[in-house]
């Protein structure tokens, strides 16, 4: 017991020099590829048990159907006749950013509570928007960056770069957070503690408080595109 | 003031400074509280609208909770990742 023993930070584990830069591999790229095959495996299997008998359903189709039609249902009410070409999109992000935020629970550092995780997500998301935008405005867009005055032009440019980065901050704030009530807990408490209540913190701040920022992440993703095709 | 290092006074402050930056975790709290509390009396008036009533409050409250976050990342930089003791 001491602060010596608390633990939540980003280790490197292996480190090489690339083009006279020190790069390393850290905790976050290895629980992303965690991650990323438990979600690759997931799939395969449902793929396999659907397959394997295509006339009779059965518990796994009938649970992955229910989940993708939950899903569809929600990204469609949200952007209409966009859906179609988000969908794809919107639902692989909410599905990786649901199993990082809740891979806490088994014990792996989520590689949500990395910013450059984060901002990376954030990024595509922000490229989409300015797609989005872009297309439907084309030389329009300078018009909206004028709007109301002229005087607003740096308002407006600040404000349009603002999205990534409130985006990628609400996430990594809050699994960050989360990460380190947890660490904090299991290092400084006596023993006893460690008993059952971890159970509960890991239920609010892993599952609860991850579902929540996942669902949020995909809404803001899905209001702020559908908002460029007005 | 004798025997106090630099390292430690800049270090002293920090802590004090963090403390002070997650004091914008009240702000979103009193927000997320009344976005809350309209929630509720909007699905007593209308239980038929609970589910769109419940993803615009999460929506609201989840970008309320964006300050407050500014100051926990503060707060997380000024006792992990402290810019100020290279400084020195």
């Amino acid at each position: 017991m001491g602060s010596s023993d608390v633990d939540f930070f980003i280790h490197s584990y292996y480190e090489f020099k690339l083009f006279g830069v020190t790069l390393s591999i850290n905790t976050t790229m290895v629980t992303t590829v965690i991650v990323c095959l438990i979600l690759l495996a997931l799939i395969l299997f449902a793929r396999h048990e659907i397959m394997k008998d295509y006339d009779e359903p059965n518990v796994v189709q009938n649970v992955v159907e229910m989940i993708v039609e939950k899903m569809d249902a929600m990204v469609v009410s949200n952007m209409g006749i966009h859906a179609k070409k988000y969908l794809n999109y919107v639902e692989a992000l909410m599905a990786f950013i649901f199993l990082s935020n809740i891979s806490g629970l088994f014990g792996l550092r989520p590689p949500t509570a990395d910013f450059g995780t984060t901002f990376g997500l954030a990024l595509i998301t922000f490229v989409m928007i300015e797609y989005a935008w872009i297309k439907t405005k084309g030389f329009g867009i300078i018009k909206d960056l004028l709007d109301p005055f002229p005087v607003f032009l740096p308002i407006n440019i600040i404000s349009e770069f603002a999205t990534p980065v409130s985006m990628s901050l609400r996430l990594f704030g809050n699994v960050t957070a989360g990460t380190i009530m947890l660490g904090l807990w299991y290092a400084l408490m006596p023993w006893f503690t460690k008993i059952g209540i971890p159970a509960f913190l890991h239920a609010y701040f892993d599952f609860f408080s991850g579902a929540i920022q996942t669902y949020v992440f995909g809404m803001l993703t899905m209001v702020f595109i559908s908002n460029r095709y007005d | 003031m004798t025997g106090i290092t630099n390292e430690g006074l800049v270090l002293a402050c920090s802590a004090i400074g963090a403390g002070l930056a997650v004091i914008a975790g009240i702000g979103p709290g009193v927000g997320q509280g009344i976005a809350a509390g309209y929630g509720a009396s909007a699905v007593g008036r209308n239980p038929g609208a609970k589910g769109d009533v419940m993803s615009t409050m999460l929506l609201g409250q989840a970008v309320a909770e964006t300050t407050g976050l500014y100051g926990l990342v503060i707060a997380l930089i000024l006792l992990y990742a402290n810019p100020l003791i290279g400084k020195l």
